[in-house]
Formats: structure tokens, sequence, C-alpha cells
């Protein structure tokens, strides 16, 4: 068992914890993931390693919780643990001098940006960070993104907070903007839901500028085992859990992905009313002992 | 019994194996074959003429000395066939199970020639089943020796040099990089071929008797690279494997309904997807299969997606939300012929009982989508063997103009295999063939890298469990001449705990 050292509420949806995997921490490095089991019965799911610490063995895990596996995960507390925690898995980020950069995170992409902001900066990159999410209760880590931008800009899409925009507005912006003025961005990155990948990659297309995605894709082993995280690319198809998972925005066939990542729609939707029926019932069993005990002892 | 003459032993009958009826057996993921009862087992043991030559012997990868566990088996010495087993294979209540025997030593058996040959494999597997309910001769580890082993990859390769070497007072670590042991026996080869509870009885037996140390969630090349455990560790043997699917080079397959076997077994098996809600993961097959393919890999996959279909169609019919569904269908899709197939014929045999459907000489060239991604069709082509080449086998050629769609939304790919690369990341020096796989004496196992032994798939692509088995028993002997030798003592101390 990985056992749960820290346990935050980022927002209503999104967990952050720390968990103890020391044989990962001591190779983790940015861009990275691991594969999550949270019980016996549980799925494998890949989880981005937001944050890790040689020293303390520990690795810092972020998610929303979208499906059954994670809204039980997110349950889990401080001294609990998860069953399998494996990796780490996948290509680290490159990062060098580039100039002026921008990142662009969506949701709870704003998680795995962050370390990868914070390598840009130290390297001497000018960043740009583009935050935004549904509403405001979607958003977290405003300074820590803050302290490690040169610019940040915040936006929300029905605008409870920061500017009503997609973050794709204030990108293409600074794209034209740049650009007119000679000062070009020389990349950008982008972590978020997949349909926000796409349009960002959309957007930089016209600028030619190179662009960076994470892309998160339905997976099992994570090692290169099964082929179900394939996604197709204008060069053939690549596995998302080997070859990525950060790929050239700019070749990925996005309609293949975003229909590949729907394939078990229906049955994470079976999952999740299985398991509130089974929370349900175990309320009810917890009531009927309760009373059970308290006629036992009057 | 009376010792009988050859002449009575040759006419007693081969003796079938009980099995699960076929409309019974599609509805759930319970063992197929049920295994020989006493009375049967001891009736088959008869048969054996205890040749002074044994040829089944020469057709044994590892050499079981058939006829002495025979003979101890049908005298009632259930311990003493164990002991015959044992000396040369760890593991017969999977052999038994999962061996191509027709090919092997059933193959040449004495008895084959003049009609059937005796059921080796049965009686191994009957062996094999008592020697796990009596937890009979339990491995007895020898004093320890200071010395230690990493095994990577915790297959029947993997397992079987790691157990040999703790016998011998060995330190041995393996590293495993999904969440359980066990390689293909645990991801790949269903439940209703090999239970689980099989794997996890001679598992235990390496924890508990040799103290083996399993580390889980370890993926070599990435959590620690081979480089980094030969500064560790006095040896280290590789039997990762070859667990890298391949798909056909052909239009349409990243729909969705297109996978590989590999997914669609982990799925079920590992992931007991089978079980799904109450495991959290989904395996979704549709109403018409096609497998493409047509060795063990195919066979397994087919029998899972005719079962799933079976389960799905019950649930539908008990919880009656929809309308009541027919359970579908399941195509085999093979480019050459029925005389080709290369699955076990135990497993043909129960996929065509079970209402597999054969397609033979028959080619996908496309994978047709609808509007939204899904797979609607396989477009085909019928073959035709031509003329033998070179090596004697005849390859199949297209029929020009024979082309014509399937209509299916499964589309499950059972190719070949090769092995995954990952562990080959922070491997200085290690040779390969083009194929990828790793340069590996056959007799030892030893790689051109020093302090690195390699055995199983990794070394000569997708083969069979007995085969890695054998493997992993010759590096495991040769591993242990290099420990024992004291020019190895170099460098020891370092090492030390
Ligand atoms: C579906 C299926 C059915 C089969 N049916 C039969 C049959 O009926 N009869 C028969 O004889 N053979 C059968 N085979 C073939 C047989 O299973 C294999 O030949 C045999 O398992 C090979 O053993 P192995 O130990 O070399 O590798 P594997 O069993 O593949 O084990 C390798 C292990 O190494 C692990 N690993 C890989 N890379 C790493 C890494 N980097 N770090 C750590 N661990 C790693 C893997 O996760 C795996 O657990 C079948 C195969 C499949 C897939
Ligand atoms: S190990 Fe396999 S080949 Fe050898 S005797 Fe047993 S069943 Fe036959
Ligand atoms: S998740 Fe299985 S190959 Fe990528």
């Amino acid at each position: 068992m990985y056992k749960i050292l820290e346990k935050q509420v980022l927002s209503d949806v999104t967990k952050l914890m720390v968990v103890e995997a020391p044989h990962v921490a001591r190779k983790a490095r940015a861009g990275q993931f691991v594969i999550v089991i949270a019980d016996e019965q549980g799925e494998r799911i890949p989880l981005t390693i937001a944050d890790h610490d040689r020293a303390a063995g520990t690795i810092t895990l972020i998610f929303q919780e979208v499906g059954k596996s994670t809204q039980q995960m997110g349950e889990l507390d401080v001294g609990d643990g998860f069953y399998s925690v494996a990796g780490p898995l996948g290509h680290p980020t490159e990062v060098e001098l580039y100039g002026t950069v921008i990142c662009v995170a969506g949701g709870v992409g704003i998680a795995p940006m962050y370390p990868i902001t914070r390598e840009l900066k130290a390297a001497g990159n000018h960043v740009i960070t583009i935050m935004g999410a549904r509403n405001k209760s979607l958003l977290f880590w405003e300074e820590k993104m803050r302290a490690v931008s040169d610019e940040l800009i915040v936006c929300t899409d029905d605008g409870s907070y920061g500017r009503k925009a997609l973050v794709t507005e204030p990108l293409k912006e600074i794209l034209a903007a740049r650009a007119a003025g000679g000062d070009e961005v020389k990349k950008v990155w982008a972590i978020g839901p997949t349909i926000m990948m796409k349009f960002v990659s959309a957007a930089t297309a016209p600028f030619e500028t190179p662009t960076v995605v994470s892309l998160n894709t339905i997976m099992v082993d994570g090692t290169g085992m099964c082929g179900g995280c394939r996604v197709a690319m204008t060069d053939g198809a690549k596995f998302v859990c080997v070859d990525g998972p950060e790929f050239d925005g700019h070749k990925v066939d996005w309609d293949n992905l975003l229909s590949r990542i729907q394939f078990y729609k229906a049955e994470e939707q079976q999952a999740i009313e299985h398991w509130q029926h089974a929370e349900d019932h175990e309320c009810n069993l917890d009531v009927a002992a309760r009373e059970l005990a308290a006629s036992g002892e009057s | 019994m009376a010792e009988l003459t050859n002449r009575e032993r040759m006419q007693i009958q081969r003796q079938e194996m009980p099995t699960q009826e076929p409309e019974a057996r599609v509805g759930n993921f319970d063992e197929v074959a049920l295994g020989l009862t006493w009375e049967l087992a001891r009736l088959e043991a008869e048969r054996c003429l205890q040749c002074a030559k044994p040829h089944c012997v020469d057709g044994c990868p590892v050499g079981v000395t058939i006829p002495q566990f025979i003979k101890a088996l049908r005298e009632g010495d259930f311990e003493g066939a164990v002991r015959a087993m044992q000396q040369k294979n760890n593991l017969p209540a999977i052999c038994g199970r999962v061996c191509p025997q027709e090919s092997q030593c059933e193959a040449y058996c004495i008895l084959a020639k003049r009609g059937q040959s005796v059921a080796i494999g049965r009686l191994e597997r009957f062996v094999g089943d008592y020697s796990i309910r009596e937890n009979s001769n339990p491995p007895v580890p020898a004093p320890p020796t200071g010395r230690k082993v990493a095994v990577v990859g915790s297959g029947p390769a993997g397992l079987t040099c790691g157990m040999d070497l703790a016998k011998l007072g060995h330190k041995v670590t393996i590293f495993e990089s999904l969440h359980l042991p066990g390689g293909v026996l645990i991801y790949g080869i269903p439940e209703f071929r090999l239970p689980k509870s099989i794997i996890q009885a001679e598992l235990k037996k390496a924890v508990d008797y040799l103290g083996i140390e399993l580390r889980t969630d370890h993926v070599i090349g990435n959590t620690y690279t081979l480089d980094e455990l030969l500064e560790e560790y006095d040896a280290v043997f590789m039997g990762t494997g070859a667990g890298l699917p391949s798909f056909m080079r052909i239009p349409g397959i990243n729909l969705n309904g297109v996978m590989s076997a590999n997914e669609f077994l982990t799925r079920v098996n590992l992931m007991k997807g089978y079980r799904f809600p109450e495991y959290d993961t989904p395996v979704k097959v549709g109403r018409a299969v096609a497998v493409i393919g047509a060795g063990n890999v195919a066979m397994d996959a087919a029998r899972s997606a005719l079962r799933l279909q079976t389960l799905h169609a019950e649930r539908q019919r008990l919880t009656a939300a929809d309308e009541p569904i027919a359970a579908g269908e399941v195509h085999v899709v093979y480019r050459r012929s029925r005389a080709e197939v290369p699955a076990r014929e135990e497993e043909f045999h129960h996929a065509e009982e079970e209402g597999v459907i054969f397609d033979f000489l028959t080619n996908p060239i496309a994978i047709l989508g609808d509007e939204r991604g899904n797979v609607r069709a396989m477009r085909c082509i019928r073959m035709e063997l031509g003329e033998p080449d070179a090596s004697g086998r005849r390859s199949p050629m297209p029929i020009e103009g024979s082309e014509f769609d399937m209509p299916v939304d499964t589309v499950i790919f059972a190719l070949g295999t090769s092995p995954n690369p990952i562990v080959f990341t922070g491997a200085q020096g290690l040779e390969r063939t083009k194929h990828g796989t790793v340069v590996a004496d056959h007799e030892t196992g030893r790689t051109n890298k020093p302090g690195v032994w390699a055995g199983g798939d990794v070394v000569t692509g997708a083969a069979t469990v007995i085969s890695a088995m054998g493997a992993g028993k010759r590096a495991a002997a040769d591993i242990h001449r290099f420990l024992s030798d004291p020019a190895s003592e170099e460098g020891r101390s370092k090492k030390e705990d």
C-alpha cells in the first residue's frame, strides 16, 4: 500500500495528495506520469506527477473527480493508501531556453503545468501563463502560477472570475501582437481538456508556433503493452504512454482522439451508478445496524 | 490392479477429460476442463508401456521423466509422482494445462503411431493439482550464500529462474512492472483455461518457502535501469517476455472497437473486466466480433468474447431494461487454412464446440468506420495457398476480385508480439537481434553483457510456457555456476547488504 501523507482540497472536485512512493520519487521528472490503482477491484488510471520530493520519497498527485475511480480516490484520507502506484512512466518534458513562451493550462491541467512553468522560468524564458476553467470554483493555484510566470492571465468560460473568455482568445491576441511586433512567441505548451488542446493547436497553427500538448488517453498498462492508448498522428499511430505523453499538437488527429476517449462513456456512467448504489446501500445497512444496536441497548 | 500385459494396456481407451458442457460454459469464466478423477487417471496411467527408451521424454522441452512419474502415479504413490515431476518441472499444474502436448511429449509417445498417445498432459495436471492441494514436497532453500540476484519479469521464465536460484540459497528479488506477478499466465491466459488460484498457489510457494522478494509496480528501464540493478546485484536475469502487440498496417486500425488481444485479454483477465462493474475496468465487445489470427492468443480472445457476449445478453434479459438480445457472434479470421492453425488442438476444439465461427483463407484489408468513428465492418479478401516456399510452408496469396465486407463492430488483433523495449533503456551495450529480441546463449542464457542472463519470450519471441520455463531453469543453473566460481567473488563486498 502506498500511503497518503497529505491531502488538500483545491476545488470542489480537485484533490491534491502527497503519496509515499520512493521508487517513483527517485527518478520522477516533470511531464512524467504514474499508473495508480485505488484498491484491489480498481482500474489502472494514469495521473501526472505534479511534484516530487526525492529525499522524502513522495510524489504529489492532483486529480479531478470525473469518474467512479477518481471520486472514490477523492474520498480517501491521510493515512489511507493506494493499492498500486507504478512509474515514473512516459518521457519527461524537454525544457530549454527558447525566449518568450506561453503556457496554457485548463482546469485540472493547471497542476501538471505548474512544474513545467517553473522549469521554463528557471531556464530563463519569458513565461506568459494563461490559465482558465469553466468557472471560478474550478480554479486553483493562481498565486503559485503567478510566482513562476512573467505574465499571468486568468479566465473563466462564464466570467465568474478573471476575464470572461476561452483560453484561446488571449492566446490568439498575444500571438498576433507579438508576431506583429517582431517578437514572436517561440513555443506554446497546452495541458487541459482534449477539446481545449485541440483549439490551442488550431490557434497556434497559422503562426507556426511549435505547440506541445500532453495527451490524456484511455490507458491500461501504461508501458506499451496494450496499445489502448494509441492515437492517430500525421506520421502514423503513436502509443501515448511510451511515445508521449507530450506530442506536437499540430500532428495530432484530434477527431480520432476525441472519439477514442469517448469509447467507454456508457460504462463509466454505469460504474458511477453501481458505486453510488452500493454506497447508499451500505448507508442503509449502517442505519439498520445502528437501529438494531440501539434497540438492543434499551 | 494386477500387473497388466502390454497387450491389455493397449486395449484401454484414452481417457477423456470431463469438461463443462459447451452451452453452460459460454455463460461463465470457470475452468472448462475439470481434470481427471483418480479413477480415470489410474486407467490412463495404466496405458503407459514404460518403454526402455522413452521417446516422449525427448519431446518435452525440459525432459520431464515421464515414465517414472506415470509409474509412481499408477501405483498410487502420489508423493513419488510429484518428486519425479519436480526434478524437471516446477510448475506441472500449469504445464499440464497449457503445453501443446500434441506437438511435444504426446507426439513422440510410441502409442501415437498406433492410435492415441498416453494423455501425458492430463496426467501431469493430475499430479500438479494433487501437489497444490496437498502442498506436497514443498521446496526447501539451501543455507544462504549471501549472493543476490535480480530477476526482471515474473512470467514462467523469471519465476522458474528465481525459484531455482532461491532453492540454491541465493537471495532473489523479482521486479515486475504490473501490479500482479505471473506474466502472461496472469494477464493473458483466461481463467477458464488456467485458474488464477493455481498461479497464486505457486507464487505463494516462492514467497513463503523460498523467501523470494516480489517487487511489483517496478518498471525496469524507468523505475530502475538494468545498469542500476547490476550495481546492487551479483547477477541479473531478464525474463521480460514479448509483450508488445502488433497491428496490421491497414486503414482503420485506430477506429473505436479495434484493439489488440493484449488489451482485450488484460482487461478481461488481469483487471477482471468480466466482473465489471463489481471490478472497475470495463471491457467492451459488440455483437459481431472478428479476431484476427489463429494462435492460442486468438482462441483465448475469441472464447472470452463469446463469454462476454453471453453474459451481456443474460444481464440484459434479467434487467429487461431493453428488448432481449441475441448473444452475438464471434469470428476467427485466419489467412491460412485449418491445417496450419497454430493453436493447441484442445483450444481449437473447444472454440469450435462453443460456436466460434472460423473464416479460413481470409485476410482483412481494411476496417471501415461509421460517422462516429466506430467500427461497422471489415473488408476482407479470400486467400489461396500457393506453392511451398523454401521453408516448405505454403504461403497464402490473395485471390483477386474476391473482396467482401464482413459486418462487425469489434476487431481484435491477435497477431505476433515482440519484446517490450522499455527494459532496454539503461542497459548499455546489450546485444539484440533486428527483431528486438535479446541475443542469449541457448544452453546458458548468457548475454553479451557481463552479469546479465536472459530467457523466455524476450529471447525467442512469443513461444510457449514450457520453453520459457526451460530457459529460466538453464539460466539458473548457469548463474549458480557463475556465483559459485571464486572468480565471481570479486567486487562482492560492495554488493553486500
Ligand atoms: C493469450 C496467450 C495465451 C497463451 N497460451 C499459451 C498456451 O496455451 N501454451 C503455451 O505454452 N504458451 C502459451 N502462450 C505463450 C506463453 O504464455 C509465453 O510464451 C510465456 O508466458 C513466456 O514466458 P516469459 O516468462 O518469457 O514472459 P511473460 O509471461 O510475458 O512474462 C514477462 C513478465 O515481465 C514483465 N515485464 C516486462 N517488461 C518489464 C520491465 N521493463 N520491468 C519489469 N517487468 C517487466 C511483464 O509484465 C510480465 O509479467 C500464450 C500467450 C498468450 C499471450
Ligand atoms: S512439461 Fe509439457 S511437454 Fe513436458 S511432459 Fe509435461 S506436458 Fe509434456
Ligand atoms: S497504455 Fe497500454 S500501451 Fe499505452
